[in-house]
């Protein structure tokens, strides 16, 4: 047998052991582990604050770790700085290009970053007299899908180039690219502890990274269209994913496999965003059909929804102390509800 | 592609698969029960889940009192 034969049939091998492990640990599914937990009340929630000021669709927004400011993009041309509490624009980013499909906000509150069709991730300093472009991260051969900044020292990207990075803000050179992904890479999100990320892609897989040794620890496969959002749950032993195929998920990583599938018959449009409330019990996922749909994490039921924009909702996001949840839409406006 | 960058990929796909192989695992009804234990902890904490007393809502114009 041919060496290549010999490697093929080693990796199928291999794939039903994966298999064969993970239904040994599959013992139960969540929906009836939880049949003992009181439903989740259903979830009303109201819009407190319309923002707008952005003159195009909007495709990205970031909370700041101060739970008030917010960073959002859109294909103006340009990055917003919101005092949610206000309601009132505090700084405008323009943008070089003005295709841009993601931004965020550093933990500090010094920097932001945005990138977009343009393959690069673009760093500003927010507290310079005048906002200053202080790194232009370029090195990626396809677009820059999503990015977090780790410190004001080092920031990840997901690109459509299959590939995510690690890059060091100083040199503005990629520390660790991370490799495994077979279609584009078009979201991440980043452990509680920092160590780690998962990464989503067009290949329809999760993927687990050590941040530090840039290994894939583990694939999380179920979905059968593009993962467009993901997250972690708060505890950092599960994940949770948005696809193109109408569903959401949650895989736990020490079980290593898919856990619950937050889906229903008439929702027939894709995921595009998703985002945690503070305990992880409520998971809020922005659909293309313009709703923004509220699951019961632990039951799999739908809870809630929030309707009132007049286009596809693109990005969603809870601040870190969990008081609200923020809105984009292509409808050019962002919404804060609680 | 030359048939030697295929062996490589294959057998790059091979380790990976080794070192994916070997994670342990938990059962799936371990994993629940730490989700929803740590749901219903931080459930108080919760202001999405549990509501924000008006008073308090940052996101919400404070009423105003005039005394008299």
């Amino acid at each position: 047998m041919g060496e290549m034969e010999q490697m093929k049939k080693e990796a199928e091998t291999l794939k039903t052991q994966i298999e064969a492990a993970r239904k040994a640990a599959n013992d139960t599914d969540m929906a009836s582990a939880a049949s003992g937990v009181a439903p989740a009340p259903r979830v009303q929630l109201k819009t407190r604050k319309t923002l707008k000021g952005h003159l195009a669709k909007i495709y990205a927004m970031h909370w700041s770790t101060d739970n008030r400011l917010m960073v959002s993009a859109s294909q103006d041309g340009k990055l917003l700085i919101w005092d949610s509490h206000s309601g009132n624009k505090v700084n405008a980013v323009p943008l070089k290009s003005s295709w841009v499909m993601t931004c965020a906000y550093a933990p500090s509150g010094n920097l932001v970053a945005s990138g977009g069709l343009d393959n690069m991730c673009t760093v500003y300093n927010l507290k310079t007299p005048v906002i200053k472009t202080v790194k232009e991260l370029d090195a990626h051969t396809g677009y820059l899908s999503c990015t977090r900044f780790l410190s004001d020292t080092e920031i990840l990207t997901a690109s459509g180039d299959t590939t995510c990075a690690l890059w060091d803000l100083e040199t503005g050179k990629q520390k660790t690219v991370f490799l495994n992904h077979v279609g584009d890479c078009m979201c991440l999100s980043l452990s509680p502890d920092m160590n780690s990320f998962v990464s989503g892609a067009c290949d329809s897989l999760a993927k687990l990274w050590d941040i530090r040794d840039g290994q894939c620890k583990q694939t999380f496969q179920g979905h059968t269209s593009d993962i467009n959002a993901i997250s972690f749950f708060p505890s950092g032993n599960a994940i949770i994913t948005g696809s193109d195929d109408c569903a959401c998920k949650m895989y736990d990583l020490r079980a290593d496999q898919e856990v619950i599938c937050y889906q229903d018959a008439a929702l027939n449009s894709g995921v595009t965003s998703l985002a945690l409330s503070l305990s992880g019990r409520l998971i809020f996922a922005g659909y293309d059909d313009f709703n923004c749909n509220i699951w019961d994490s632990l039951k799999g039921e739908k809870v809630g929804v929030l309707s009132g924009h007049d286009n596809r909702v693109s990005c969603t996001g809870v601040p870190p102390d969990g008081m609200c949840v923020c809105t984009g839409s292509w409808d050019s406006f962002l919404k804060i509800w609680n | 592609m030359s048939s030697n960058s295929s062996l490589t990929t294959m057998k790059r796909t091979v380790e990976q698969l080794k070192l994916e192989a070997s994670v342990e695992r938990i059962k799936v009804s371990q994993a629940a029960a730490d989700l929803q234990q740590y749901c219903l902890q931080n459930a108080s904490k919760d202001a999405l889940l549990v509501g924000v007393p008006a008073g308090s809502n940052p996101f919400r114009e404070p009423r105003s009192c005039a005394l008299l």
